[in-house]
């Protein structure tokens, strides 16, 4: 699998996903640059890593979503190509729709840098394929605006398709408010495209895939992604 | 031509920062405040001098940028 990692100014995630990328694939990713407007050839999987891009101004993720590459991104997720964006890159996936709803400031205006507990809602998907249907993991929240947002109806229809890939939960699994530290509707952490190709979630899986630093819970979504797209 | 783009969370969308600045009015001994909402306001310099199409400029940018219609809502005026 070749992955590409986008980078925009202010993004600093880059090298834990490049890390993570590498473990599970055994390849290096190639790094893109947010005025590129193209990707590589042979490109599986594009990244959208977290940081800050742009300083957040207007909004987190609204201007990185203008960004040259995005154009490229588009095309790329149009013909069926895996995005992942983690963070700031969900912040983006929004922002450029690529994914439905938005992010806004967390419910309790305080930014975030936590562990957390996600359940994964579905596992035939690239990103899930490694884990179990209502498996718990633990992941690490590091965000000021992650409160996920849609109408009704939008929620609604993600729940009816199965969009909803993960969800804040309890350690043991249950859904509840106690576990939805940013506020989000429905306590949503990641939600996938109809095609379920794009992937957008706030928590930070590259944080933990290696077992001298914090444990490998988030390592299942990289080999699943390596596994899946190896063909490809 | 300067437009003048106000933005603002849509009703009924969560706005945590109006809620703490409504709290911090209160604290500070302000009565009979009701509902406070935060948003932001955008000036922009058009050399377009035609206002109508001033406007219609102001509001493109609105909707392309300034403005997540998924959460926000906005207003241009002109002067």
């Amino acid at each position: 699998m070749q992955a590409g990692i986008v980078m925009f100014p202010g993004t600093n995630r880059e090298r834990d996903m490049a890390l993570a990328l590498q473990r599970a694939t055994g390849r290096k990713p190639a790094m893109l640059w947010h005025r590129d407007t193209e990707l590589p050839a042979g490109t599986d999987l594009v990244v959208l890593p977290g940081g800050f891009s742009y300083g957040d101004y207007l909004r987190c993720g609204a201007m990185a979503a203008q960004s040259p590459i995005m154009r490229a991104i588009h095309d790329f997720a149009g013909r069926g190509g895996h995005v992942l964006g983690v963070c700031n890159g969900f912040q983006m996936l929004v922002e450029a729709g690529l994914l439905p709803g938005a992010l806004l400031r967390n419910a309790s205006l305080r930014f975030l840098s936590m562990d957390c507990h996600l359940r994964v809602e579905r596992t035939d998907t690239a990103y899930t394929c490694r884990f179990q249907r209502g498996q718990v993991f633990r992941s690490t929240m590091a965000h000021g605006d992650g409160n996920y947002f849609a109408d009704a109806a939008t929620l609604d229809r993600l729940e009816g398709e199965g969009l909803v890939a993960l969800r804040y939960a309890t350690a043991s699994g249950e859904v509840t408010e106690a576990a939805n530290r940013n506020g989000s509707a429905r306590n949503i952490a990641g939600i996938l495209s109809p095609n379920l190709r794009v992937l957008g979630l706030m928590p930070h899986p590259e944080n933990q895939v290696d077992p001298l630093i914090d444990g490998t819970d988030g390592l299942p979504l990289f080999e699943g992604l390596a596994e899946a797209l190896a063909a490809a | 031509m300067r437009a003048k783009v106000t933005v603002m969370p849509k009703a009924g969308v969560l706005d945590p920062q109006g809620k703490a600045i409504g709290h911090a009015l209160a604290g500070l001994g302000f009565a009979g405040v009701g509902e406070v909402r935060a948003g932001k306001v955008i000036e922009l310099e058009l050399a377009e001098t035609d206002p109508v199409k001033a406007r219609a400029e102001a509001e493109a940018m609105a909707r392309r940028l300034l403005a997540n219609t998924v959460i926000e809502s906005f207003s241009v005026t002109l002067d």
